[in-house]
């Protein structure tokens, strides 16, 4: 029997076109969705619980506006939902924080999550939190076979490593070999009706504050060429103009 | 500002030159980093040692960094950095390492930063559709992306002192899985030469190995390859679900361009693109576009850069 957390975050879809307004970025009209390597987290959850028994938690960090991340877990077959209630920005060291109590008042034996985050990419809660709890860590994960420990494989320099992660550990996904499970009507039904389990943990001061954002710098056109005979002068150029060959 | 600490960024027990970008970004920051260099052999430091706009040199010695493990290098590297802002590459080990220090410091960490100015740190976000400028009110730990900032030079003092450290190790390595070819992974290398769909089948990889070997390059795929073909595995893949790169040098071939795959490599120097269709989205990200199909261009470039090699 295995208490399982899986971390859960709401992002714009990967297709959407970002803009930004004035010096901050408008989400208003963008589609938010599961961020595609919690997808990963959450199969991985799911197929634990599956081959040891035991329970699924789904956690996110935000407004209600979140819930529907939560839902869409629980649609795909987590057992519980539990949204940690926060509306402000967090920067790494307060959302680690305010995950840290949760996953403390709510016991877990693994916490799982995706490797980055779609939206800011930086892939530092798994490791930040593990830290935190005093647990053990892997990240960027393309296998995981359940025990009284953990084997996970994930890269390492000039190959992959299979390792051996006592529990309790929290593992950052990557997308591996495993395929994602749909959510079917029965589970779409109960996702409908599931109550999240709101609570609130205090939450300590950000250090980080966001000055501004911006579209990133325009790149100057590029030299376009017809034809593959063009390919003899792209070479010359890698090597005197780029300096790159 | 305060006080910077630079970690060497390690590859293969070795001191990789991107450590040499990690103290420009420092100077930036307006300080001559304190450079820590985590390795098992004290002599290892002495590369770190030779270049030019770092401070102190401290070899930090101990078994524990005989191999990667999370807990136990944050828990080593803590008890010998000082107290300020850390500096480690963006690459996916360190990145790792970063957000485990700055927990165990309570500090926060801001990964992949791609401008220093006025002492604010610019990161892309939303993969690279836009991008974020943070200000820090107390010590954090900074990532930087590796190819962005230049080389420090060389000219250092050559002195390294070594401290000895330990960490608590929590995880075993059981088994390493070499690569099959010993081609460098995606991650590590500093030109990539990538197929998509347009590749027609998995055996045509094998001109773009062809010319990966002639380079130096590592060979990556498209989401669209891996999935069709099941010879392409998914550690080739570049963009959104797979590896994010950032080499000197990309070559698409045959790949179309989507959102999610230039999320993977648009910050790379430069882009060398080959597509059938000129209205491929990849050729406005392209320093060079050849509008033709590989068939055409692959062995013209092919044997090209072949005889500037030779
Ligand atoms: C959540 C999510 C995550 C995703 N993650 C990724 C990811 O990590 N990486 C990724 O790559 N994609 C990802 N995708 C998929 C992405 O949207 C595209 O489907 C994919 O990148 C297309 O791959 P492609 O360019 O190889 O194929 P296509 O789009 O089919 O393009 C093939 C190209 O080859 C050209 N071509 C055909 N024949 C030739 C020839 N003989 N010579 C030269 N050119 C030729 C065509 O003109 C065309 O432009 C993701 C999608 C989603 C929804």
């Amino acid at each position: 029997m295995a208490n399982i957390i899986v971390l859960v975050k709401q992002v714009p879809d990967t297709n959407a076109r970002i803009a930004v307004s004035g010096d901050r970025v408008d989400l208003s009209a963008v589609k938010k969705v599961m961020s595609p390597y919690d997808e990963f987290a959450v199969e991985t959850a799911l197929q634990h619980r599956d081959s040891s028994g035991g329970e699924v938690t789904a956690i996110t960090v935000g407004g209600a506006g979140a819930d529907k991340v939560l839902k869409d877990a629980k649609a795909i077959g987590v057992d519980h939902i539990v949204r940690v209630d926060c509306d402000a920005e967090l920067d790494s060291n307060a959302l680690q924080s305010v995950l840290a109590s949760a996953v403390s008042s709510l016991g877990a034996d693994v916490v799982y999550c995706g490797k980055s985050a779609a939206d800011t990419g930086a892939g530092s809660t798994g490791p930040g939190l593990a830290e935190r709890l005093g647990w053990s860590s892997v990240s960027n994960t393309i296998s995981v076979a359940y025990g009284d420990q953990l084997s996970v494989v994930m890269p390492a320099s000039g190959g992959n490593a299979r390792v051996n992660v006592p529990l309790p550990a929290v593992v950052s996904c990557d997308k591996g070999n495993i395929k994602v499970r749909k959510p079917n009507v029965k589970g779409i039904m109960q996702a409908k009706k599931a109550k999240v389990d709101v609570h609130n943990f205090e939450i300590p001061a950000s250090t980080i504050s966001v000055v501004s954002h911006s579209m990133p710098p325009a790149k100057p056109a590029g030299k376009s060429y017809q034809g593959g005979a063009a390919a003899a002068e792209v070479a010359q150029l890698l090597r005197d103009e780029a300096n790159v060959i | 500002m305060s006080e910077t600490i630079v970690i060497a960024e390690i590859v293969k027990g070795a001191v990789h030159p991107t450590t040499s970008e990690l103290i420009t970004a420092a100077n930036a920051l307006g300080s001559q980093p304190t450079v820590i260099v985590p390795c098992a052999d004290a002599s290892v430091a002495d590369a770190a040692a030779q270049y030019a706009g770092a401070g102190k040199v401290i070899a930090a010695k101990s078994d524990v960094f005989s191999n990667y493990d999370a807990a136990g290098w944050a828990s080593a590297l803590d008890a010998v950095a000082p107290a300020g802002v850390i500096l480690t590459s963006a690459s996916p080990q360190s990145k790792d390492l970063a957000a485990r220090l700055a927990a165990r410091r309570g500090i926060s960490v801001v990964q992949d930063v791609v401008k220093i100015e006025g002492g604010h740190l610019t990161s892309p976000i939303y993969s690279g559709k836009a991008m974020q400028t943070v200000s820090l009110s107390s010590d954090a730990i900074v990532t930087v992306r590796p190819n962005v900032f230049d080389s420090s030079g060389t000219g250092g003092s050559g002195e390294v002192s070594v401290v000895d450290t330990s960490g608590n190790v929590a995880t075993a390595v059981q088994e390493f899985m070499a690569r099959a070819s010993s081609r460098l992974d995606v991650a590590e290398a500093n030109i990539i030469v990538s197929g998509g769909r347009g590749m027609g089948t998995p055996a045509n990889f094998s001109h773009l190995e062809t010319l990966a070997d002639t380079i130096g390059a590592a060979v990556g795929a498209s989401r669209a390859a891996v999935d069709t073909w099941d010879e392409i595995p998914h550690s080739m893949q570049v963009g959104q679900t797979g590896k994010t790169v950032n080499p000197n040098l990309y070559i698409a071939v045959g790949i179309s361009g989507a959102i999610q795959h230039l999320a993977g490599m648009r910050s790379s120097k430069y882009i060398v693109a080959i597509n059938k269709d000129a209205d491929a989205p990849i050729f406005q990200h392209a320093d060079y576009g050849i509008v033709a199909s590989w068939e055409e261009a692959l062995p013209v470039l092919q044997s090209s850069l072949a005889s500037m090699m030779a």
